[in-house]
């Protein structure tokens, strides 16, 4: 469990960065918390030939509103968020970040870090794809933004260019009724199954609704459960058949951690849940 | 009872303890063993050839002969000798994880690169997975009284099918060695052989074929042991051996992933059991076919868990007949050892499981059915005609249902009862767990210590058990202190180094205070008593008259008239007047204590769990041990070993497993799928220390507390589940994950099937 040689760089701001990833070629990696990156690298599952750390890159550590909704700088660490004072729309995440790891990971963890890892349970890949995130990038050619529904390739894999840098993520709009859950056996785990929810309501009908599933597939899952949702009544009985709506509609794989059956009642479970929750934050 | 602190503490909380990694040593090489990637298949060749100058590489064939690892402990008179393993793998791998060469670099990075590039050329054999089609490395059976004639009469007869998985201990600190060599001698310097250091001395000194006292085992500190840690394995071979031969420092630490594929697994068993039992529920008998998964060899520990399997079953219960049989089978999975409780874990979840069906199918509760059968104090010492570990099992006096009986009361005074009540009337899932154990402590034959007090009246107490975290220095100081009439805080102990004390048998067993503690008790009072002699002849007072008090000798009476301890020790000096011609200097006694039988610690556990029905989650809310103990030397050390056995217990009863896949495999190995609980995941744990029954066996009184916290909590938490979900048949199946609780919680209200 001791990594592979390496060679390590510091970058002091973006361009820099940029500039170290392009020059160090596809097998440099970006070092942000290190909470993904170093145990992987120690099981020697990533053997990175060179390190850019950006962690001293300053300016990075933000959330900030504005007319553009919600920006959080990518090197904004899980704690950051879950502690951050942020306008009603966007509650959801500090209340989704207790589901990230134990708290000195959250500590040491960021936001970006999460984003490029692109684990397809992890709880702020399931949130920028449900609230239909921007995923700002830096690279040699420039910057661009990939909208987060674009952004998940499958394990692991992202839109994202070797040579390129994550800097922010945008979240546009307010989701001023969104929750999310899920089920690991222990405290701090990563999510078997993860439902993320949004919903708006009026009149004490559902008029739209949106659903992120995480542990179901290789990336985050967006379901479409509308049907039942979508013109009823926002009450238990809806949730519950969007749960079991959301369930037929996947097909989980299945490991150490729940069989595909298992994972299909957790989702109807969850689901109805985030829903619950939601429809009264 | 005076709360003392544990000596260990200032140095371990200061960052100054002393563990296997901890130390180095100039011109040191770094070892890294190359272990197989499949789990069966012809080892054809191992090509080295990509590996650069600087780094050394050893295989089979480079080893003197063909080195297995024999068995510590035989019994039943079964011949293993066709099931070792061997030092390094030589024609064919077993077991992913299997050793095969040994790569030396200057650091543990180098050598970790270095031992990638080792080319292994395996051709792949079908893997034994499934312990029905595994080899058979041994069969037998234990039992007494005619099982035939107690199911032929019963009343009721319940039988069910039972599975433990594979899982065992993960202690903080993996495995480590460091072996320094004396460039002229070749004597070896071994740190880090933490559990039996005398045997593994001898075993060492066999296979280099060299004098034992060429070897020191020093003492050191463990980050826990449970009884994966200190046994040989190949790696206690390879190491001395690389030093021995390249006469330069050897180094090897184990890192976690290596742990989880290289340590004894254990636990894996398949039951099934069966009960008689009259109308009134009076048990007539038992019977239990135990199928063994021992993986790819016979480790030191040869059968003796298949053996304490069988010989524990019946625990504290008066079974008119019994007859257990096991098969002892070998698949390509890691080789398996024992596991704090080993045995015990396993035998008490099934027997206990029996129980409950059977309380529900005769229409008895639960409580009352375990009462009913109990073993009366009248009925103790109760001989059963079954030895284990080559002792008789011969269960000392004790009060069962007394225990019962107040571990039930406490867990209706702390609410635990109530708890479940008002839980359910909201409508939630909790359930009540209760299961009875027996537990074995105090394994013989001999423990020896030495006893010796300086110039300067420092007490130094050399013992033959180890530390492993357990707290042995404490509670064998206290010991030492209390028969010398001293303070504990003067007494120095040394656990488990071979040149101090060439006689100690180790700490395992629960066997370190009854019979390591026995040693020390009567080596102090030899001590006292030639330290009596001596001052009697210092303060020319008959030795009647002296009185032994905080570290000094005074004549009854005339309390000026004294000597220190220390004084004493300097009269015990060469050259001293006090001293007759034919004396040996010195004030210290070396003393054996021998035991003839183990003795019998047991105890009860209490649990309430609340399970959420759509996802298969338990919630341990409250969690109660009651244990007799004979006599606590120390309650808080007590205390503290049952609570860590209760948190080891909850991770073998919910989340904790070595799965495997069916080309062998292994699907946890690391700490994202292998689950330990977290502080999270562990109840706080209530216990009540019962001090009724003192141990007639030693003249202590004490009865092991190792392993009691862990024995019975896949019970107690098998009973819980059960209870909460609702179901007639057992749980089937340790450890009860999520998924499975998930489907327990679908089959409530569901009729039995069998
Ligand atoms: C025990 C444990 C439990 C955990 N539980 C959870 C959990 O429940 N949910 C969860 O979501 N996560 C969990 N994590 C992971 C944790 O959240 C990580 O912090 C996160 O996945 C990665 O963030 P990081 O800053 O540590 O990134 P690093 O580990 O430094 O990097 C991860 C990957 O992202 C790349 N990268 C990092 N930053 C950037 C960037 N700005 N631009 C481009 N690429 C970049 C790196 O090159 C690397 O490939 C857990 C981790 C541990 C150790």
């Amino acid at each position: 469990m001791k990594p592979a040689a390496f060679t390590y760089h510091r970058a002091h701001d973006v361009r820099e960065a940029v500039e170290l990833l392009t020059e160090l070629g596809d097998e440099a990696k970006i070092l942000a918390g290190g909470q993904s990156l170093a145990p992987m690298m120690n099981f020697r599952l990533a053997r990175p030939s060179a390190l850019v750390d950006i962690t001293r890159v300053p300016g990075l550590d933000y959330l900030r509103h504005d007319a553009d909704g919600l920006r959080i700088g990518a090197l904004t660490t899980h704690r950051a968020v879950e502690t951050a004072g942020v306008p009603d729309g966007f509650r959801v995440l500090p209340r989704a970040a207790r589901w990230v790891g134990h708290y000195p990971i959250r500590c040491r963890g960021t936001f970006g870090g999460s984003i490029a890892h692109g684990d397809p349970t992890s709880e702020w890949c399931l949130l920028a794809v449900l609230l239909e995130a921007g995923i700002v990038l830096r690279g040699p050619r420039g910057r661009r933004e990939v909208p987060a529904t674009e952004f998940f390739h499958g394990f692991f894999a992202t839109a994202a260019e070797p040579d390129e840098m994550i800097v922010e993520i945008r979240f546009p709009g307010a989701a001023p009724r969104a929750a999310l859950t899920e089920f690991a056996q222990r405290q701090g785990d990563f999510a078997v199954v993860a439902a993320a929810v949004s919903l708006t309501i009026e009149d004490g009908v559902c008029s739209a609704a949106r659903l992120v599933l995480g542990g179901v597939d290789p990336q985050p899952a967006v379901v479409d459960a509308d049907q039942a949702l979508v013109g009823r009544s926002a009450n238990e009985t809806t949730w519950r058949a969007a749960g079991e709506l959301a369930a037929e509609s996947i097909d989980p794989p299945s490991d150490g951690h729940g069989s595909g059956a298992y994972r299909k009642r957790l989702a109807a479970t969850l689901v109805s849940r985030a829903f619950t929750e939601a429809a009264t934050s | 009872m005076t709360t003392v602190v544990r000596k260990e503490d200032p140095r371990l909380l200061r960052g100054v303890g002393r563990f296997g990694d901890d130390q180095q040593r100039r011109g040191q090489l770094h070892a890294r063993i190359v272990r197989s990637p499949l789990a069966h298949g012809e080892l054809r060749s191992i090509d080295t050839s990509a590996l650069d100058g600087g780094v050394q590489v050893v295989t089979a064939a480079d080893l003197p002969g063909d080195l297995r690892i024999p068995v510590r402990l035989s019994v039943q008179g079964i011949d293993l000798n066709e099931y070792l393993q061997p030092v390094l793998a030589a024609d064919v791998v077993r077991y992913v994880g299997e050793p095969v060469a040994v790569v030396l670099a200057d650091d543990p990075y180098l050598a970790e690169d270095a031992a990638e590039l080792v080319e292994l050329d395996i051709a792949e054999l079908p893997a034994a997975v499934d312990p029905g089609t595994g080899r058979t490395a041994a069969e037998f059976e234990l039992g007494f009284g005619d099982t035939g004639e107690a199911f032929a009469g019963a009343a009721h007869v319940v039988e069910l099918d039972f599975e433990v998985g594979r899982h065992s201990a993960v202690p903080m600190e993996p495995r480590a060695l460091l072996v320094d060599v004396d460039p002229a001698s070749g004597a070896l310097d071994i740190f880090g052989m933490t559990k039996v250091p005398v045997f593994n001395r001898a075993v060492l000194a066999s296979m280099l074929d060299v004098d034992e006292n060429l070897i020191h085992v020093h003492a050191s500190d463990a980050g826990g042991g449970f009884g994966v840690r200190g046994e040989f394995y190949p790696e206690d071979f390879l190491v001395p051996w690389l030093a021995f031969t390249l006469r330069r420092p050897v180094k090897w630490t184990e890192d976690r992933s290596e742990h989880l594929v290289a340590v004894n697994h254990s636990r894996q068993q398949r039951h099934r059991i069966a009960a008689a039992f009259d109308v009134d529920g009076s048990l007539l008998g038992m019977r239990d076919d135990v199928l063994h998964d021992n993986g790819a060899y016979c480790r030191t520990h040869g059968i003796i868990v298949p053996e304490l399997t069988l010989a524990m079953l019946p625990g504290p219960y008066r079974v008119p007949a019994y007859r257990g049989r096991i098969t002892v089978a070998l698949t390509n999975k890691t080789p398996c050892g024992t596991y704090r409780a080993p045995g015990r874990f396993e035998g008490t979840v099934v027997r206990e499981q029996v129980l409950d069906v059977a309380a529900d199918r005769i229409g008895i509760d639960r409580v009352e059915l375990r009462r009913r059968n109990l073993l009366t104090p009248g009925e103790l010492p109760h001989t059963r005609a079954m030895s284990t570990l080559g002792t008789d099992v011969v269960l000392d006096p004790g009060d069962y249902p007394g225990l019962l009986e107040s571990t039930m009361a406490e867990a209706k005074r702390l609410g635990y009862l109530s708890e479940v009540d008002t839980l359910r009337a909201k409508g939630r899932l909790a359930g009540l767990g209760v299961a009875m154990f027996l537990e074995k402590s105090g394994l013989g034959p001999q423990e020896t210590a030495d006893v010796s007090v300086s110039a300067t009246g420092a007490v130094h107490v050399h013992s033959g058990g180890t530390s492993l975290g357990q707290g042995i220095e404490t509670v064998l100081g206290q010991l030492a202190s209390e028969a010398l009439g001293v303070d504990p805080s003067v007494v120095t102990v040394i656990a488990g180094d071979t040149e101090l004390q060439p006689f100690g048998a180790g700490s395992w067993a629960s066997r370190s205070t009854v019979v390591g503690g026995g040693a020390v008790h009567v080596s102090a009072l030899a001590v006292r008593e030639r330290a009596v002699q001596i001052a009697a002849r210092m303060l020319e007072a008959a030795e009647d008259d002296l009185v032994v008090r905080d570290g000094t000798i005074a004549v009854h009476g005339a309390p000026g008239q004294r000597v220190t301890l220390a004084e004493v020790a300097r009269a015990c000096q060469p050259a001293s007047p006090f001293l007759l011609a034919d004396e040996p200097a010195g004030l210290a006694a070396r003393r054996r204590f021998e035991v003839e039988h183990m003795t019998y610690p047991y105890g009860a556990h209490v649990a309430v769990v609340e399970l959420d029905e759509q996802t298969g989650e338990v919630r341990i809310l409250r969690y109660l041990v009651g244990y007799e103990v004979g006599r606590a030397i120390n309650r808080t050390l007590v205390a503290g070993q049952l609570m860590g056995g209760v948190a080891q217990g909850v991770g073998g009863a919910l989340f904790e497993e070595f799965r495997y896949d069916e080309a062998g495999q292994p699907q946890a190995i690391t700490f994202m799928d292998y689950l330990l609980p977290t502080a999270a995941e562990v109840p706080g744990v209530n216990v009540l220390i019962s001090e009724n029954a003192p141990s007639p066996g030693n003249p202590l009184g004490v009865k092991g507390a190792g392993e009691g916290g862990l024995t019975a909590v896949g019970a107690a938490l098998a009973s819980a589940v059960r209870d909460a979900a609702g179901i007639t048949g057992s749980v089937e199946r340790l450890p009860m994950t999520a998924d499975r609780v998930h489907r327990l919680c679908d089959m409530r209200g569901e009729t039995e099937t069998t």
